[in-house]
């Protein structure tokens, strides 16, 4: 691949994934079982969109991708782009890239909760999976082995069928590195998504791995990965262990030295988190489920919330899941109950990921409202005040107009 | 008085070619993503200690990265605009900010064996940035 007898593609992939590999020291590859490419048209723009349709170009055997490999939530929902008063441009941006990627072999599977929906990884498999949410879920939850793959390295390894062997993929890099006693029980996603905001601030280091106690019983899956995400956007983190609960801890001893000095995080510490955000009786301009896409179960609950209700006049909702769960969430009429109350079912994108800038400018939206921790996390970069809440207290506030 | 004269920091070797320009140094953290307002290029985020600063054309040090992945696409398309940074330094890198200076052909270096890169260089710095030789100069001004 590396000498170009097999196309300029797969030669690209190769330097690029050497030129990264050495940076880390890896000695040697791993084959990967799948990829998943977070590639939203804001982030490439036009050079990376045209960077993608020049491999688009070439013949058949040489562009497309060796192992399944799959997308990350897009920017755009062409059901709804006007309605949300993204532009024209975007739309033929976003048509343009889905186009090339199509060519490539890539099945635009246009979500970030695709260990929910597609093809959960297994124990120990090597994997070079993109969006910091998915990494930290796969490689916590799952015991499989994946560093972040940014886009172009996740397009590297579906090309190439392998990544550079550093970080995650080796045992060294997965013992915990630092230790919390939890002694609140969280009640809800936001809860979660606050405690994996609090653990990730105070690990704070992609090369630092949490060992958590004190988590009474299994969570579920929608609450790990409201924590996981929160964890690796706030600290980078790309792995955690819960003793007694993920694969690779059943014992402390598995994975940190018992001596590790422990951090205790408790109900104040929970406090203090939602209380960076602050807005409670703020006017509400937008009320965001999103980031990461929802299940099919935090749907049902959404509906359920808003059943008999109506979103105030002044006050967007909007709720954004895979593909996926979109159909299923249609043929149970999930998707017409949430719908009913005047708010916007999205599919196959995320907020933060569809040039949130330019659509709250272009709508007005300044105060948002979430009970996602990684996007109140993300979006005041984007020129957005966000306030994190639990769902319910979302959806009361979505239907008063102002914070409750 | 202030010591004038050029030091020479070492680090891991790191990505990218040889590249001179002035520092704009923050002990926090980064992600293109989260910080920055690409269109304007400056940190736009409230919260981050360069809010307000401008970036373009720096050699931008910082202590490590953010979560997120999108650096690793923006950075490139930051440079395609002429709106990028001239080089990242930091303590530490993580695999995104890695992955996006090789697909942008940014300089970039990380792992100092001098001690806290964000204390080694002041803003305003003049630094030439050495990645193969993993080698860093600096001139205060």
């Amino acid at each position: 691949m590396l000498d170009g007898k097999e196309g300029p593609a797969r030669r690209w992939a190769m330097e690029h994934m050497i030129d990264v590999g050495r940076f880390f020291d890896a000695e040697d590859f791993v084959p990967v079982a799948q990829a998943h490419m977070m590639a939203d048209t804001e982030s490439l723009g036009e050079s990376g969109v045209a960077f993608i349709e020049e491999f688009a170009r070439l013949p058949k055997q040489d562009r497309q991708v060796r192992v399944p490999t799959i997308t990350d939530p897009r920017g755009i929902d062409f059901d709804h782009y006007r309605t949300l008063k993204q532009t024209d441009a975007m739309a033929v941006l976003e048509r343009r890239a889905i186009e090339a990627f199509e060519a490539l072999g890539i099945l635009m599977t246009d979500t970030c909760i695709n260990y929910q929906t597609i093809m959960p990884p297994l124990k120990g498999e090597h994997l070079a999976y993109g969006d910091t949410g998915v990494v930290i879920y796969c490689n916590s939850v799952l015991g499989a082995r994946s560093n972040f793959e940014g886009g172009p390295a996740a397009l590297a390894a579906g090309l190439a069928g392998r990544v550079p062997r550093y970080g995650l993929h080796l045992d060294r890099h997965r013992r915990g590195t630092c230790r919390f006693n939890v002694n609140v029980q969280p009640r809800g996603l936001s809860d979660w998504g606050a405690l994996g905001g609090i653990i990730g601030r105070l690990a704070g280091s992609y090369w630092a791995v949490p060992v958590i106690e004190g988590i009474d019983a299994p969570p579920g899956s929608d609450a790990l990965k409201h924590m996981g995400a929160a964890m690796a956007s706030f600290g980078s983190v790309p792995l955690f262990h819960i003793v007694g609960i993920t694969p690779e801890a059943p014992d402390l001893a598995a994975v940190a030295d018992p001596a590790m000095e422990q951090r205790t995080i408790g109900e104040q510490d929970l406090a203090d988190f939602y209380g960076l955000y602050g807005g409670r009786g703020d006017k509400v301009d937008v009320v965001v489920f999103s980031a990461p896409q929802l299940s099919l179960v935090e749907m049902q609950q959404v509906a359920d919330l808003l059943d008999g209700k109506r979103v105030h006049a002044k006050t967007a909702l909007l709720v954004a899941t895979s593909p996926q769960v979109a159909a299923d969430a249609q043929r149970l009429g999930i998707t017409k109950r949430i719908e009913a109350s005047g708010a916007l079912v999205l599919k196959g994108m995320c907020f933060y990921q569809s040039y949130a800038r330019e659509i709250g400018e272009a709508n007005g939206w300044k105060r948002l409202l979430t009970n996602s921790a990684k996007l109140v996390n993300i979006i005041g970069g984007y020129g957005y005040q966000p306030t994190l809440a639990s769902m319910e207290d979302c959806v009361a506030s979505a239907v008063a107009g102002e914070i409750v | 008085m202030a010591d004038r004269s050029m030091r020479v920091l070492h680090c891991h070797p790191g990505i990218g070619e040889e590249v001179t320009g002035v520092a704009l140094v923050t002990d926090d953290n980064f992600s293109a993503r989260y910080d920055l307002d690409r269109i304007k290029g400056v940190f736009s985020r409230p919260q981050h200690k360069l809010a307000g600063e401008r970036y373009v054309g720096k050699i931008l040090v910082v202590n490590t990265a953010k979560g997120g992945v999108a650096t690793a696409w923006m950075l490139r398309e930051m440079a395609a605009r002429g709106m990028a940074p001239k080089a990242i330094l930091l303590n530490r890198a993580n695999t995104i900010l890695a992955q996006g200076a090789a697909f942008a052909g940014m300089a970039l270096c990380d792992r100092f064996v001098d001690g806290d890169v964000t204390r080694l260089i002041a803003t305003g710095d003049r630094v030439t940035v050495l990645p193969k030789q993993g080698r860093v100069d600096v001139q205060p001004p």
